[in-house]
């Protein structure tokens, strides 16, 4: 019997140095899993934005050839379709063939565009802009911005459409590019409804039907 | 006299004990730690930055999209460039050593060299976008990223997991307009929760038409 016992308390043991080593599910671990049959796992195959020691800069996403045009489906404007490559206003912000700013939003002005565009306006723009648009975003209280523009200034709602979209594609002072991050008629759809919301602030009681007015008091 | 002492009466015994002990103590050990919710749940790696989730998700409440701006359109969600945090970082923090390898990766367009934490096998095909499209949250494959300083792979990606959801999606669905939203839920109370996401979730399931893929072929492909 004391055999038994003294097996037992080692057999006790060992599961508890198992239990010590290895610790419990879900605990924090510095080092990467293991892969304990690790047959396919990993194959010689470029996956994106990784270290990659074929391409001169060390990774494996490229940029495309300098020129490359991208596949796609045109725009639907309000002259019609657009390809991405075309000098159009939509894609360049500019009147066709000059260095003017177009003057208006050259997308047809639905519903579900200006959806879009608030989505697109919470996402990119709230965070120093504010869902108002007045500049009190987040990072005013927290980052300690204070340069940012307020989007009801008198000079930004006097501002041409096509130049908005300039200072979201390339940037302007302080604020960087969002070309990069926001795609081509996103940038219009934010555009749209930023005009809504400076609008929400220039509008009087007048601008309401009667019966809306009615409804307001 | 007998060639074997006494003792050795409770030998079969004891080494019946011992394996059948032995053996249930390896199986349990097996089944509790040769799992993905074992190996890969609780990784957490240095990161090369102290970068935060939970200031910039949480306190900040910045969308997850601001930063991953591939996750509704391909299959893989991508890391920001340094840029991108140089869009706040050129005036928060504007000198701050943490940031230096930021600042530099901004200058000189060298990569950052952050470490991947949630990784699939190579032999399986997952698309972010046609999840994320179809509402489901980040936060049932990632877990609760905003409150994470250092990004933990909270969920174990395994393959029962995925099949485990895609066998029914309506008990995991919300509104695809909540999904970077991870705090949120149908209802505070838990009850209520529970009966809107069977209700609501059905309702989601139809109108998005969303199958449930079971087969092989779906994910490895
Ligand atoms: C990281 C913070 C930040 C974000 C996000 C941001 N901006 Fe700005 N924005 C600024 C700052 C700072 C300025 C002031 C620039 C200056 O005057 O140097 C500014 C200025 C502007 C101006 C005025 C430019 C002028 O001509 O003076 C417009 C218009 C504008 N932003 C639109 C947008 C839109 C639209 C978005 C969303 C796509 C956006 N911003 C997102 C920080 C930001
Ligand atoms: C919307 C603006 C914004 C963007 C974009 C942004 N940050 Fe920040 N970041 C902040 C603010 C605000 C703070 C808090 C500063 C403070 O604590 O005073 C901060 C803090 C930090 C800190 C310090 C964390 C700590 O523990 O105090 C680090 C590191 C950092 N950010 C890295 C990054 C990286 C890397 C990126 C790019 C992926 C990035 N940030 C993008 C606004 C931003
Ligand atoms: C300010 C930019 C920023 C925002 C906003 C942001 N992230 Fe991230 N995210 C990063 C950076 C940079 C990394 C890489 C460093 C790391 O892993 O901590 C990362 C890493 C991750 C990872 C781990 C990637 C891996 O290697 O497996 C996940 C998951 C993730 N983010 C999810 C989210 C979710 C969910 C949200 C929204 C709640 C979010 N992120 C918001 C910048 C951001
Ligand atoms: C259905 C599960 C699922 C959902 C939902 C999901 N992810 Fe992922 N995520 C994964 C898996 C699996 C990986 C590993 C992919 C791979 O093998 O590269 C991953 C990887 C990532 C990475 C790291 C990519 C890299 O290569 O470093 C980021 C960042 C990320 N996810 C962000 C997000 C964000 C943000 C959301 C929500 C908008 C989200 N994910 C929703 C499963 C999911
Ligand atoms: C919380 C729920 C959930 C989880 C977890 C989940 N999925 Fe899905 N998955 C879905 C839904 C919903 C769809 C959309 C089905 C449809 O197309 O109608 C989907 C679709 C897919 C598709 C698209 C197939 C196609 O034909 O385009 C793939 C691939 C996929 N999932 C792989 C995975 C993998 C791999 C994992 C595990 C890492 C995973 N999923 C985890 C819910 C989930
Ligand atoms: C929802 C997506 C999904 C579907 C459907 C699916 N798998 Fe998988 N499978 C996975 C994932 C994810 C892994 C990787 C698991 C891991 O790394 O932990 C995997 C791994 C495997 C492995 C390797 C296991 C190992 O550890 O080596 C096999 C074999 C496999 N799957 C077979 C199948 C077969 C057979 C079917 C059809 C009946 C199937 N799978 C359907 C997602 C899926």
């Amino acid at each position: 019997m004391r055999h038994v016992l003294s097996i037992a308390i080692i057999l006790l043991a060992l599961c508890g140095i198992v239990v010590g080593i290895a610790g419990f599910r879900g605990r924090m671990s510095r080092r990467p899993p293991i892969e304990v049959f690790s047959d396919m796992d990993r194959q010689p195959k470029l996956r994106p934005q990784k270290p990659d020691a074929f391409f001169p800069n060390g990774v494996s996403s490229q940029l495309p050839v300098p020129g490359t045009v991208a596949r796609s489906q045109p725009i639907q404007t309000l002259d019609g379709p657009v390809y991405p490559f075309e000098d159009s206003p939509v894609n360049t912000g500019l009147v066709t063939g000059t260095t003017n700013f177009a003057p208006a939003d050259p997308l047809p002005v639905t519903m579900s565009l200006l959806r879009r565009g608030q989505a697109r306006f919470d996402i990119y723009c709230a965070p120093c802009h504010g869902r108002l648009g007045d500049g009190n975003g987040i990072t005013k209280k927290i980052g300690d911005m204070t340069a940012v523009a307020d989007l009801h200034d008198a000079r930004i709602v006097d501002m041409a459409d096509g130049e908005i979209f300039n200072t979201i594609t390339r940037g302007k002072g302080l604020m960087g590019a969002y070309g990069p991050l926001i795609p081509v008629r996103d940038r219009w759809a934010i555009i749209a409804y930023l005009r809504t919301l400076q609008l929400s602030w220039l509008g009087s009681t007048n601008d309401l039907t009667a019966r809306e007015r009615a409804a307001l008091k | 006299m007998s060639l074997f002492p006494k003792w050795t009466n409770w030998l079969p015994l004891c080494i019946v004990g011992c394996l059948a002990f032995g053996g249930a103590a390896v199986t349990a050990a097996v089944t509790y730690y040769f799992t993905p919710k074992y190996t890969r749940v609780g990784y957490e790696p240095v990161q090369p930055v102290p970068f935060s989730h939970k200031i910039h998700a949480g306190e900040l409440g910045m969308d997850c999209r601001y930063c991953h701006t591939g996750v509704e359109k391909s299959w893989f969600s991508n890391i920001p460039a340094a840029s991108t945090c140089m869009n706040c970082h050129n005036q928060v923090l504007k000198d701050d050593p943490r940031l230096a390898i930021v600042r530099e990766s901004a200058r000189t367009g060298k990569a950052i060299p952050w470490v991947q934490v949630h990784i699939t096998p190579d032999y399986v095909y997952f698309n972010h976008a046609v999840h994320v499209r179809r509402g489901i949250s980040c936060v049932e494959c990632h877990g609760r990223i905003d409150e994470m300083d250092e990004v933990q792979h909270a969920k174990p990606l395994s393959m029962s997991f995925c099949l485990n959801c895609h066998r029914h999606p309506a008990a995991f669905i919300r509104p695809v307009s909540k999904v970077t939203d991870l705090g949120w839920q149908w209802s505070t109370n838990a009850d209520e929760a529970a009966h809107l996401q069977r209700v609501e979730g059905a309702k989601l399931v139809a109108h998005m038409r969303v199958q449930s893929l079971q087969n092989c072929s779906a994910c490895h492909r």
